[in-house]
């Protein structure tokens, strides 16, 4: 069953309109339509300027989207009142990217953790310490660090204090954008091994926007391939990456370094006056939908 | 023949208080003509300050503390600075990662080229512009006459590399050092910046210094490997050795924690995290996190092994009479 769906979300952006400049529109998000199933992991992939990051942030109406819908247990978020919303953000949370910005530099690490359940007044001062020091066991961090600032942390460790931030409420789904690419290698098969235990764990449903395809390939059930602002292609994850159909997926896949030195190097150039921007989504196969002819 | 670059037991150290970091610790390694060495390791590996130190460009409190850099049969530790100001670009051109911080975001990308034209007295005026020209073809940049007049801003990032990688090549250097020159880019442009990278190494028989993070990029470009860690070079050989023969402990993991097995399988994570520099585990730095480790890991440091004449790890294991 369907948890989270979008049905034609659109976001314009505009550019310009200043003294010297006429004013011109970017279409960042363009009639965009998914769902995620419950307990699914459902990727979003992309290069910078394709419209996952803005996609994610207008789900959660971090950035109020042009016009669409996104229905969450069947009711439409965009719809809510601002206090709605909010009750609503309890349930939907997000893990960012950047585990250096993403924390507030004068807060303790607990009081980081600690700060969902005192803006939604849950429990009493002890039953929130309690959860915080739970909560720093379940995603692998020591209690005993609780007071420390986070600067005292490494990269991963910051970034498991974001996932303790966002979990601290009991969400069942979390968007994930980009949380492990500013980490180095060998701390990000940790977090993303942590990411795959809390779902399992927690039955927590996934939005995962990332440009590692490597990575998409090992953890999401199902990927959406975006090309400026709109989704091009989309279904399960073997099926996409063992048979791509649109030319700007071909393209992408075939530019993923290959970590085998004998690996033959087959490069697919996208020759982007082919792509045509308005072909809509056609199914392939059974969940597979791609916007070619 | 003699290699066009040899590093020998090179050391930098960085005086912070309270004590001296080392940041490149007794490093050695050779490029021959014609090569492309990668350089691999994690942020604070040591793997860009080794470059710096290459070209004596490691800025305060940091300080070349020991070692040789034989370049063209010179050792550059000894140069002049005006004499080391000549190797800079005529002998060892660069690329960095981050092109738009590179480049003077005033100056035309022309002005950029024929700078670095004039003050190695290649040419200048018209036919410096010219040359300008005619490089940014070589990198292969569309419409390149136009393209001379433009400002940084006015290209895509991996328009920018491009650039970059014109002026590197204005003087014709042997040498170039690329570090991690396409981390800030796509995917897609990452593949195209690469290609060109092998293209110009054929045409303008460069010879390469790749620092980068990415195995993959490494595979895909490298004839020989040099993975860092905390500031030492741990293992060292062809492109081949390190993929399909790894023997260092930190390799294989490195290796081991790239996603690619079963889809939704455990990641072979290595555990713990990148030791500080300034409070290094006494012995092996990577034991506290080497599940293989024994009693002489964590009393000393292990000297490099030569499992033959290309391939080598810094790993008690391999030592004869040692066992896990």
């Amino acid at each position: 069953m369907a948890l989270v769906e979008v049905r034609n979300l659109v976001k314009h952006f505009t550019r310009g309109g200043g003294l010297f400049s006429a004013k011109s529109v970017v279409r960042a998000v363009d009639q965009v339509s998914f769902s995620v199933d419950e307990g699914e992991t459902f990727a979003l992939v992309g290069e910078s300027g394709s419209g996952k990051s803005t996609t994610g942030r207008c789900m959660l109406r971090l950035v109020e989207p042009t016009s669409g819908e996104v229905l969450f247990r069947g009711e439409n978020v965009l719809g809510f009142s601002s206090a709605r919303m909010r009750a609503a953000r309890r349930d939907m949370q997000m893990v960012f990217q950047d585990p250096y910005s993403s924390l507030n530099p004068r807060m303790r690490a607990g009081t980081i953790v600690e700060e969902p359940l005192i803006i939604h007044a849950i429990g009493t001062r002890t039953e929130r310490k309690d959860r915080v020091a739970d909560l720093f066991r379940l995603v692998g961090l020591d209690p005993a660090h609780l007071d420390r600032y986070p600067h005292e942390f490494s990269g991963g460790q910051r970034q498991r204090i974001g996932l303790a931030r966002a979990l601290a409420l009991n969400p069942s789904f979390i968007i994930a954008d980009e949380p492990v690419s500013a980490l180095d290698v060998s701390i990000q098969a940790q977090v993303i091994n942590l990411l795959m235990d809390l779902q399992q764990q927690l039955g927590l449903t996934y939005l995962f926007i990332a440009h590692d395809l490597r990575l998409v390939r090992h953890i999401a059930d199902r990927v959406a391939v975006m090309y400026l602002g709109k989704i091009v292609e989309m279904g399960p994850t073997a099926e996409l990456f063992g048979n791509p159909q649109h030319a700007y997926t071909r393209a992408l896949l075939s530019a993923v370094p290959a970590t085998d030195p004998d690996a033959p190097r087959a490069r697919i150039e996208l020759d982007a006056t082919l792509v045509d921007r308005e072909a809509p989504l056609r199914q392939i196969s059974d969940g597979h939908f791609a916007a070619v002819q | 023949m003699e290699p066009l670059l040899k590093v020998e037991n090179l050391r930098t150290v960085f005086d912070v208080k309270p004590a001296p970091v080392v940041a490149v610790n007794d490093v050695s390694f050779e490029i021959r003509q014609g090569e492309t060495l990668g350089l691999v390791g994690e942020s604070g590996s040591g793997k860009s300050v080794t470059a710096f130190s290459i070209i004596r460009l490691v800025q305060e409190p940091g300080r070349i503390a020991g070692g040789t850099v034989i370049f063209q049969g010179r050792d550059l530790m000894s140069l002049r600075e005006d004499e080391m100001r000549e190797v800079r670009g005529a002998g060892i051109g660069f690329v960095f990662q981050e092109p738009m911080a590179a480049l003077n975001p005033v100056m035309r990308i022309g002005a950029h080229i024929a700078e670095a034209l004039k003050v190695h007295g290649v040419s200048s005026g018209k036919a410096a512009r010219d040359k300008a020209i005619e490089l940014l073809r070589a990198v292969r940049i569309t419409d390149p006459e136009r393209r001379v007049d433009d400002y940084p801003h006015q290209l895509s990032g991996g328009m920018r590399q491009r650039v970059m990688m014109a002026i590197a090549l204005a003087c014709r250097p042997p040498l170039v050092i690329a570090d991690e020159p396409t981390t800030a880019l796509d995917v897609t442009v990452q593949a195209q910046i690469l290609e060109l990278l092998r293209d110009m190494k054929r045409e303008f028989d460069l010879s390469l210094l790749l620092i980068t993070h990415d195995l993959g990029v490494i595979a895909e470009t490298a004839d020989r490997v040099a993975v860092m860690y905390a500031g030492r070079i741990v293992e060292q050989g062809t492109v081949r050795e390190i993929f399909h023969n790894p023997k260092h402990p930190y390799t294989r993991g490195l290796l081991a924690s790239i996603p690619g097995g079963g889809a939704g399988s455990r990641l072979q994570a290595i555990e713990g995290t990148v030791p500080n520099l300034a409070s290094l585990p006494r012995g092996c730095a990577f034991s506290p996190r080497c599940s293989d480790r024994i009693d002489i890991c964590s009393e000393a440091v292990p000297a490099e092994f030569m499992l033959d004449a290309s391939h080598g790890a810094r790993c008690h294991l391999l030592t004869p009479g040692s066992k896990a």
